[in-house]
């Protein structure tokens, strides 16, 4: 189906080589692709923090980890899987495919996405330095007050960690006014709202939800470092504060952050489901309004988190009909998704068989969710690894299951190859073999009683199998990670070559060849419908777009964002290291800021 | 067509095992197998939420087995089959959407429903009659006071069955969550508040429960056990810890082990009613009567308590319990300690 356009009156821009032309690089293809590398890598890095944990659970009272190291592992594993994994390579999918949907040549501030990906880089590896450096974080993810207080947690743990999360939440909030200005503002003649791919709608959203989440947890730690370093006494019970206080503005970022990090997702299956059903999505519009009202709801439901802290039958009634509200627009999504392969033909590429993945395993996180809507059932659940199997559902097969679809349904369009399909599947099958055989003991090793963050349990509580079963998934999914990291190694040199439009699907980012030109579209495509590729006209679209009609300016590379984001993370990893790192830090901040605003572009 | 007759069967299967599987799992889950299980209630409280949780289950199942069957159904029966006509491109069907908008809400509503009225049901005042005890968190161990009979007791509450039982939960320094997960729900302890909960036990036993809320480095060795027993038997209990503690007879080892203990650094954090004031660590006034040890980690026996009290922070990590060079104590200064706190029953 697809006819060649590569070569159709196309001249490409010397693309550049080298290292150099990687760190000064203000494309957004590339600062994708750099996104994807680096959270990839942090990603490997929090799964062998998971291992070590599920080693030391393999046996009742086994001694591989003391109980400090432990608290480091876990609470140093979910900030990286957050912060550090399923953000950023969701913000890699955002780079890359943002501007190609929606006909666009880049994202409206290049030079303020590459700042974003490198205060993402710092701020991961500063983050990360604090093993090295005295002892990792080892407060929880959520680090509740007051054990992250300077009377119970005096190391320099929780200071890594309270920086590290304002560092990472400088690039996530830059980047989110960047994609929404880059959609509201750059969409192609003809691409209404109502026209746009719902991934491009999922990043809108997700967008949104950081610009107005982060804000949250930056005062909410503003205030932790204040108690820290000043003797304030925000969260200090002593000194008459309510612990509470940080649970509240925690989770009044902590869940708009659930969505943050499964709504790319959705929008990844919501491409691929139609491509490989060659059906288009069934009820656009639904999906569309599902996941706003989904961001909306969000915000409404905060306090299920914190059923076990005695906020009042009132309270605890409000939050639990709040969140079992948010299940409707949810099942609804699941339908629809159900409904676009119903009636198609479908071919199981790796890339459909991680979207199929994705709803038959959210849907599992889903139902569990539900239950622990109810409170009395949650006081049963919650802080229990029911509660761990229930995120793993969500995040590992809802967002991992996800994101590995859009990986293999994109990387053709990225690298001009395919990923080897014999290998996703073996990926695949393993993967999700792997995640359930870990995943799904958990809920009953909950059930029975087994509480969260423990690092070791008695061996007559009847969790001894249970743990060991989970322990012995891990090397399943170990094993498929490994497959897939050969995948990609072997399919970027030698891979099958992929054309333009490798899939027949539907979305503008396949009328342009693979990988596609520095500048993307020779003109901008003009769009009259949700699918374009898919509509009687779509020849004359992929001849139009490859055509260069006209002087096409592109920015130039620049180094001054990545002066600028090292500038801005020394002076404010500062905090910790002292005056030495913070003072430099804030003139060569100074200087990249200066010189990049008065840049020629 | 054969495709879909075996997807159908194949499905009914499916439910089939996925409804029976976890009957027959939860009804083979005893409490010797899994002691702390919250799916064996012992009181009222548990048996409500138990309530819940099955009504719940009945749903999940249902709604699990529908989605996933609908998945396998979808993928197999409309694979891709070479010269098969393209799909007709459906954007959607607006009775359809409504319909599987409704129908989830009035599932959800169902479930709200009782989930509101448990929620009220077991927020409600306790009746008048019931035992109050308080609790306090520790890192890491669990002190039970009983205001109204002046008994203060660490890592083990005892409770006569069929009484309701008022819990004041309260934290000496971070967070923590008391449960017993045969008693009902967890309920955090939180700095400057007082959190509160009521269960009426309702059959004779012990039962574990531990700290559900991450406190620091000992967190996992935060456990404690709760003890239902006939009324007789919680009298007889009460009268004994109401006692004074035990004086020991001149000249024995007891003595000795009194005599060391009153001069030693113990008296800076424990208390024995009458000896030392310590307010720090568990009132050891009646420590032989208790079961377990150093928060539920050891067993209550003499070689036991001698091993804890020469190497607290070894045994237990993180234990705030200072090392025997740091109390100042010789070793053979422990087994006479060891004695005399022993005979404190």
């Amino acid at each position: 189906m697809a006819t060649t356009t590569a070569d159709v009156l196309h001249a490409p821009a010397a693309s550049q080589t080298g290292l150099w032309s990687w760190i000064t690089t203000v494309d957004h293809k590339r600062i994708g692709a750099l996104y994807g590398i680096t959270a990839f890598i942090f990603f490997i890095i929090g799964g062998l923090e998971a291992t070590m944990i599920r080693i030391q659970l393999m046996k009742p009272e086994n001694t591989f980890v003391s109980p400090d190291v432990f608290n480091q592992l876990f609470t140093m594993h979910g900030t990286t899987m957050i912060f550090l994994a399923v953000m950023p390579l969701s913000a890699s999918f955002f780079n890359f495919l943002i501007p190609l949907m929606i006909g666009a040549r880049d994202v409206a501030f290049p030079r303020l996405n590459a700042f974003s990906y490198w205060v993402f880089l710092l701020g991961g590896i500063f983050i990360n330095l604090s093993f090295f450096m005295g002892g990792a974080p080892d407060t929880g993810w959520f680090g509740y007050s007051n054990l992250t207080s300077k009377a119970f947690s005096p190391g320099v743990g929780v200071d890594f960690w309270a920086v590290g999360l304002q560092i990472l939440g400088l690039a996530s909030l830059a980047a989110a006014f960047n994609f929404i200005v880059t959609i509201i503002n750059m969409r192609a003649p003809g691409m209404k709202l109502m026209r746009m791919p719902v991934f491009v709608w999922m990043t809108l959203v997700t967008s949104f939800l950081i610009i107005l989440a982060f804000p949250v947890i930056t005062v909410a730690l503003v205030f932790l470092l204040f108690d820290r370093y000043t003797g304030t006494n925000f969260y200090v019970p002593s000194g008459g504060a309510d612990p509470l206080l940080w649970q509240h503005l925690f989770w009044l970022f902590g869940h708009p952050e659930v969505y943050i990090l499964i709504l790319p997702a959705m929008g990844i299956i919501s491409e691929v489901l139609p491509t490989f059903s060659r059906k288009p999505l069934f009820g656009y519009a639904v999906v569309v309004y599902s996941g706003i009202f989904i961001g909306f709801m969000g915000w409404g439901v905060w306090s299920h988190h914190m059923f076990s802290v005695g906020l009042g039958p009132l309270a605890d009634s409000f939050f639990a009909i709040t969140t079992m509200l948010i299940a409707i627009p949810t099942g609804v999504k699941i339908f629809n998704w159900l409904a676009t392969i119903w009636g198609g033909q479908v071919r199981l590429t790796s890339a459909m068989l991680f979207a199929v993945g994705f709803i038959g395993m959210f849907t599992m996180g889903g139902l569990s969710g539900f239950m622990h809507a109810s409170p009395p059932a949650d006081l049963q659940q919650t802080d229990t690894y029911f509660v761990v199997a229930h995120i793993h559902y969500v995040l590992f097969g809802g967002a991992i299951m996800g994101i590995f679809a859009g990986i293999y349904y994109w990387f053709p369009k990225m690298t001009g190859r395919f990923l080897g399909e014999g290998l996703g599947k073996w990926h695949f099958w393993l993967m999700i073999l792997g995640m359930n055989v870990t995943f799904f003991p958990m809920h009953f090793v909950g059930l029975l009683g087994m509480p969260r963050r423990i690092y070791t349990y008695p061996p007559n509580m009847g969790f001894d199998w249970m743990n060991m079963l989970s322990t012995i998934g891990v090397f399943v999914i170990i094993a498929s990670i490994l497959i897939f990291i050969w995948n990609l190694l072997s399919s970027v040199r030698n891979g099958k070559v992929a054309g333009a439009d490798p899939w027949g699907a539907p979305t503008l980012e396949w009328s342009i060849p693979s990988p596609p030109p520095p500048h993307n579209f020779g003109s901008l495509p003009e769009v009259h419908t949700l699918d374009p590729l898919w509509h009687k006209d779509n020849e004359k679209l992929r001849q139009d777009v490859n055509r260069i009609t006209g002087p096409i300016h592109m920015p130039p590379n620049s180094y001054w964002p990545v002066v600028a984001a090292l500038g801005v993370t020394m002076l404010m990893s500062g905090m910790v290291f002292g005056w030495a790192v913070g003072i430099p830090g804030l003139l060569l901040a100074f200087v990249g800021i200066y010189s990049w605003a008065f840049e020629p572009c | 067509m054969t495709a879909h007759r075996n997807g159908t069967r194949w499905l009914r299967l499916t439910a089939l095992l996925l409804v029976l599987l976890p009957i027959v799992f939860l009804a083979g889950c005893t409490l010797q197998q899994y002691p702390q299980s919250s799916l064996n209630p012992q009181a009222d409280y548990a048996r409500q939420i138990q309530g819940i949780l099955e009504l719940q289950t009945i749903w999940v199942v249902i709604i699990f087995a529908l989605v996933q069957g609908l998945l396998i159904v979808a993928v197999v029966k409309f694979r891709n089959r070479p010269g098969a006509p393209e799909p007709k491109p459906v954007h959607g069907n607006t009775m359809l959407e409504i319909a599987w908008t409704i129908a989830p809400a009035i599932i959800l509503t169902m479930v709200a429903i009782p989930t509101v009225l448990t929620i009220f049901k077991t927020q409600e005042n306790p009746p008048p009659n019931a035992l109050n005890v308080t609790v306090v968190g520790h890192q890491w161990w669990w002190e039970f006071r009983y205001p109204s009979q002046n008994i203060v007791t660490a890592s083990e509450m005892v409770v006569p069955v069929g009484k309701p039982v008022r819990m004041t939960i309260k934290t000496a320094d971070v967070l923590h969550s008391f449960w017993f997960p045969a008693m009902g729900g967890k309920r955090d302890a939180i700095g400057n508040r007082e959190n509160h909960m009521w269960f009426t036990p309702d059959s004779i036993g012990e039962f574990p429960g531990q700290c559900a809320e991450l406190c620091g480095t000992s967190h996992a060795n935060m456990r404690m056990k709760i003890r239902v027993v006939p009324p007789a038997e919680y009298d007889a209990w009460v009268a004994a810890q109401q006692a004074p503690p035990m004086t020991p007879e001149e000249g024995s080892i007891e003595a000795q082990g009194l005599a060391i203990y009153r001069t030693s650094a113990c008296i800076a954090c424990h208390t024995i009613q009458g000896i030392s004031p310590g307010a720090i660590g568990p009132n050891l006034t009646h420590v032989g009567s208790r079961e377990t040890l150093a928060g539920g980690m050891f067993v209550n026996t003499p070689d036991e308590m001698e091993a804890w009290i020469k190497n607290a922070p070894g045994r237990k990590p993180g234990a705030k319990m200072l090392s025997l060079d740091a109390m100042k104590l010789k070793p053979e200064q422990v087994k006479p300690i060891v004695a005399y706190l022993q005979s404190l029953k």
